[in-house]
């Protein structure tokens, strides 16, 4: 069976951030500047992401903006024919940047925000953010971009669901992301603080119905439960290595962002080999690509076209085997796992994201 | 409460939702509708559709005009497809 091609690349241009968020999806050894792949390195991969048949980019990190060569990227992937989404704190969004990234054609910005309520916001962000998150949105808007607003959800901010979809309006965005906190990295380190009950998750869930309605034709509403919540795991991008890959700012090429804790897996790197000896060929990709690697009980489940056993880094995280089946599913005795984990004891402690794990200074 | 943007009638104006963008593949060799987070793969007939809905031209008239084109009638499936597209809000009607 021929491989299929990927549709979607997410480019961790930089593991730097102005945020501390304890919820970041980068992993927890955060790679140094010196580590990250030069502008002609990243213009030569997305050139190759775009034949190998890759549509979307992301623009990401880390925080892309600290890249002064953002730009030149993002005009590089527009010449070669990709979408890109600029997935940005908004912090250094300067008029000067905002106004050249439109002149060179990039499409899409996603800006995060942390909650509705200033003083919690930058709290979980661990730094002064909102006033800038306000000006980008306000640029994004004025410019003429298509705008996205990118939620987070956890137990601190899920009670004011509403608010935070209503700013998101006020912001002018054309499309909002709620998504509950995934438990990898340091999410999964920061477990106990973030967690919603099982209280909070319904009541947001007929909010969030109701807000799909009222806002339907104005603005496009997105809603990802904790899969913890759910009786089946999520279907990760369509299965491994099948639609989308992520590159670490270092150039190694991964199935998924959450790839690098499963440990044991070895990655192959842009600087050695072309990204489409990768996609074909490499390990990391192979391993867990259609069905083989399955046990039961997902091997005979007829679900395992629809999620694919669920996510690989979350089996591994939680199971220390990669290869069994999410402990989110309901059908697997490994599920106790997870019942456990929504019984644990609420924490009040952030752990947050620097690259050592320095105290947060106050 | 506003008409419902999803429902359309013969007098609609569809139009691309405005953050998408009809494009074509060289890789896969079709014309592929991109947009946030999204791609939808297309064939020649979905894209010639999706490119006659500029904002000013009807239902009617999209269909009056492809009728003439394939010298058939096919207003059965285009409006099929443009409800299909309205549906997913990948096409507004004003």
């Amino acid at each position: 069976m021929p491989t299929d091609r990927p549709t979607t690349l997410l480019a961790e241009l930089t593991h730097r951030c102005p945020l501390h968020c304890p919820y970041c999806s980068n992993p927890l050894e955060l790679m140094r500047a010196e580590a990250e792949l030069t502008t002609d390195e990243w213009k030569r991969v997305f050139s190759e992401a775009r034949s190998l048949g890759v549509l979307q980019l992301g623009l990401s990190g880390g925080e892309p903006l600290l890249r002064k060569d953002l730009e030149d990227l993002a005009a590089h992937a527009r010449s070669v024919g990709l979408y890109s989404t600029l997935v940005t704190s908004g912090l250094g969004l300067t008029r000067s940047r905002a106004e050249r990234l439109k002149e060179i054609g990039l499409e899409h910005i996603q800006i995060s925000i942390q909650d509705s309520d200033p003083e919690v916001a930058e709290r979980i962000a661990g730094a002064r953010s909102v006033r800038h998150k306000q000006a980008a949105a306000q640029l994004v808007r004025e410019l003429g971009f298509a705008f996205t607003v990118n939620v987070v959800l956890h137990r601190a901010n899920l009670d004011r669901i509403e608010q935070i979809i209503d700013m998101a309006a006020d912001l002018g965005a054309d499309r909002v992301e709620l998504a509950n906190t995934q438990y990898y990295g340091w999410g999964l380190r920061n477990r106990s603080a973030l967690q919603p009950t099982r209280e909070q998750v319904e009541r947001s869930r007929e909010v969030a119905q109701r807000a799909i309605q009222r806002y339907r034709g104005r603005m496009q509403i997105t809603y990802v439960l904790p899969d913890y919540y759910e009786a089946f795991p999520k279907a990760c991008y369509g299965g491994w290595g099948k639609l989308y890959l992520v590159i670490a700012p270092n150039g190694s090429v991964l199935p998924c962002h959450g790839a690098t804790q499963i440990t044991g897996l070895s990655f192959d790197n842009i600087r050695e080999h072309s990204l489409d000896w990768i996609w074909q060929e490499s390990e990391a990709f192979r391993l867990f690509r259609g069905d083989s690697w399955m046990k039961e009980p997902c091997r005979s489940c007829p679900r395992k076209t629809v999620d694919f056993g669920g996510c690989r880094c979350q089996a591994f995280a939680l199971t220390g085997d990669a290869a069994n089946t999410d402990p989110v599913c309901t059908l697997t005795p490994l599920r106790q796992i997870v019942d456990r984990a929504l019984e644990e004891p609420a924490l009040p402690e952030y752990q947050y994201r620097y690259p050592s794990e320095a105290p947060l200074p106050v | 409460m506003a008409p419902d943007p999803r429902l359309l009638t013969a007098d609609s104006r569809p139009k691309l939702w405005r953050l998408a963008r009809l494009d074509f593949d060289p890789v896969r060799q079709r014309p592929v509708l991109l947009y946030p987070e999204g791609a939808v793969l297309l064939n020649d007939t979905g894209a010639a559709i999706l490119e006659l809905c500029d904002g000013a031209r009807s239902v009617g008239d999209i269909v009056a005009v492809l009728n003439d084109r394939y010298h058939a009638d096919v207003e059965a499936d285009v409006t099929e497809y443009l409800d299909t597209m309205a549906q997913r809000e990948l096409i507004r009607a004003d």
